[in-house]
């Protein structure tokens, strides 16, 4: 064990057997960083890959990444979803390249190994060799050597890999309220937006741990309470599965009110700290649940946004100790009409890279990751709320940031 | 209409465009826009799929507006300024009373502390009102080459 790091096997140790005391040295030790992939990103969890609707048609496929380790999602001529290592078998090439495509079998550009769309390999260039000399030798066998395919789930629209025999089942995994939250918000075919990737300059669990903190939504971000927009929101809940891992948080909005609050306050003439166009903001109850806010986050590497009426799927892929990609991606659904379709584009300008309400955290994991530099021999104060990860009725909490800490100890095994 | 005044008044219009967001004149930068105006700042990806969805979307000059206020007095984030070098702009035919326009750029970042970078290239689609002077967008699409945008994005483009 080296005296300042992680050691090698067990990490980096943790001041007590408790959630709230956070060492900084988790953000910025690279042995952390190796243990993080092996142990979670390919441990017994689930990732989110793609949406079905990416790879509706057989040959489709999207490469994208668990953590760091490069994956192909394909759809198969049976209609089925496969998933495997996006690595030649042959010496390690990456077989596809490009984001997403559709081909009849996927053949690797160095020495044109070729699989079909399940990642079995089904062709070795010069197998017999040319003019009867070279060749593989007559014990080697195709089948000895198919792509390892990954497990794969879907739920509502979402396909989910694990490296991982032994993890649980997908909706074990999340369990039922998780699931339940999901199915909350793709509860009908969802299509996509648009997507885009912002590039973080902090390690990514101090942008997961951000979106399950409650804490912070209403003193970083000014937005709302500027624009005077939030004050007939009503405070909700967060939930915790068992695991921690998991979690989503709710707020309630009385959107009628709120319409006819700033319908009438745009007319007064002190308005002047009151949006010009309140278009941005002007929403729909389109759960019929009262229900304005729900972030969701599935361990380790997913979250489920609706803030009004945008919906989005972010996703974490780290990109180094001091870097991560979130790639957003912002969903339709099939029963939008034209004024819908033209209310969630409108209320995009809410989140994202540009997100009246989320740019902030595109720089706060970064000043964090600045200051930690070869000064990360304390711990973080992780207590709103209490000591553990439990469920709560309010959201001035850190619970959830606790329920991170939790799975992710169970996992690294400290 | 006279086609070398036309080309003279979009120019200006674009070089008066990056100047205003370079030298941090931004509450000028919706005046740039007429009123029902389009702006968005979307990628080459998205805009080649079709996708309608963008980082930045304004339907009306209000938004604008709304988009300054907020990065003045309700958006945090460190301070920094950009530098656009605008290319060669082409004027692709215009009536009496619109031309159409494109033009190829890139962002420079300069954060408070010096640091510089590539922030962004990309082209800008117009379409530019020609019946009052000096010239206004009806409609900007900036369409970044790249779908990765570092860190975050409050400036316009």
């Amino acid at each position: 064990m080296s005296e300042l790091g992680a050691d090698p096997m067990r990490g980096v140790p943790w001041p007590s057997n408790g959630l709230s005391e956070v060492p900084f040295r988790l953000y910025t030790d690279p042995e952390q960083y190796r243990l993080e992939q092996e142990r979670i990103f390919k441990g017994p969890t689930w990732s989110f890959l793609c949406l079905a609707t990416e790879i509706a048609n057989p040959g489709d496929y999207v490469a994208t990444t668990i953590g760091e380790t490069a994956v192909i999602v394909t759809r198969d001529g049976e209609g089925r979803i496969n998933a495997f290592p996006n690595r030649c078998v042959h010496r390690g090439n990456l077989l596809c390249l490009e984001r997403q495509g559709n081909v009849k079998e996927i053949k690797c550009i160095y020495h044109g190994w070729t699989y079909d769309l399940t990642g079995k390999l089904t062709g070795v260039a010069f197998e017999r060799g040319v003019k009867r000399q070279g060749g593989m030798p007559p014990e080697f066998r195709k089948d000895e050597h198919d792509l390892a395919p990954l497990r794969v789930a879907e739920l509502a629209g979402l396909v989910f890999g694990s490296f991982r025999r032994d993890a649980p089942d997908l909706e074990s995994y999340l369990g039922p309220q998780v699931v339940g939250g999901i199915k909350r918000v793709l509860n009908r075919p969802a299509h996509i937006l648009g997507r885009s990737t912002q590039v973080l300059p902090n390690n990514w669990k101090l942008y997961f741990e951000n979106t399950k903190d409650t804490y912070h939504a209403s003193i970083l971000h000014m937005f709302l309470t500027t624009f005077r927009i939030n004050r007939l929101s009503m405070p909700g809940g967060i939930h915790i599965d068992d695991s921690g891992g998991h979690h989503f948080s709710q707020a309630k909005l009385d959107y009628a009110a709120e319409d006819a609050d700033y319908k009438r306050e745009g007319l007064r003439s002190d308005s002047d700290m009151r949006l010009e166009d309140p278009s941005v903001i002007e929403s729909v109850d389109e759960y019929g649940d009262g229900v304005s806010v729900q972030i969701l986050t599935v361990f380790p590497s997913m979250i489920l946004q609706q803030i009004r009426n945008t919906i989005a799927v972010r996703v974490i892929h780290p990109r180094g100790l001091e870097k991560t990609e979130l790639d957003w991606i912002h969903l339709g659904f099939a029963d939008d009409d034209e004024t819908m379709t033209e209310r969630r584009l409108r209320q995009g300008n809410l989140v994202g890279a540009a997100g009246y309400i989320s740019l902030e955290d595109g720089c706060v994991g970064g000043l964090v990751q600045r200051a930690l530099r070869f000064n990360d021999d304390d711990s973080g104060v992780v207590m709103m709320g209490g000591y553990d990860a439990q469920s709560q009725p309010f959201r001035s909490s850190e619970a959830a940031i606790r329920g991170f800490w939790k799975k992710y100890r169970a996992l690294i095994g400290d | 209409m006279d086609d070398l005044a036309v080309r003279l008044g979009v120019h200006e219009l674009i070089a008066a465009y990056v100047d205003c967001i370079d030298e941090d004149r931004l509450e000028e930068w919706p005046d740039f826009f007429v009123e029902q105006c389009r702006y968005l700042i979307t990628s080459r990806a998205s805009h080649e799929a079709g996708l309608p969805h963008g980082v930045v979307y304004a339907a009306s000059r209000g938004m604008l507006v709304d988009r300054v206020t907020a990065l003045r007095r309700a958006n945090i984030f460190e301070p920094h300024r950009y530098r656009h070098i605008v290319g060669p702009i082409s004027v692709e035919g215009s009536d009496a009373t619109v031309a159409q326009a494109h033009s190829n750029f890139i962002a420079v970042r300069i954060m408070h502390d010096g640091e510089m970078s590539l922030f962004a290239a990309g082209r800008y689609l117009d379409r530019i009102d020609l019946t009052s002077k000096p010239y206004r967008f009806i409609e900007r699409l900036v369409v970044l080459d790249s779908q990765k945008i570092d860190t975050l994005l409050v400036i316009p483009l």
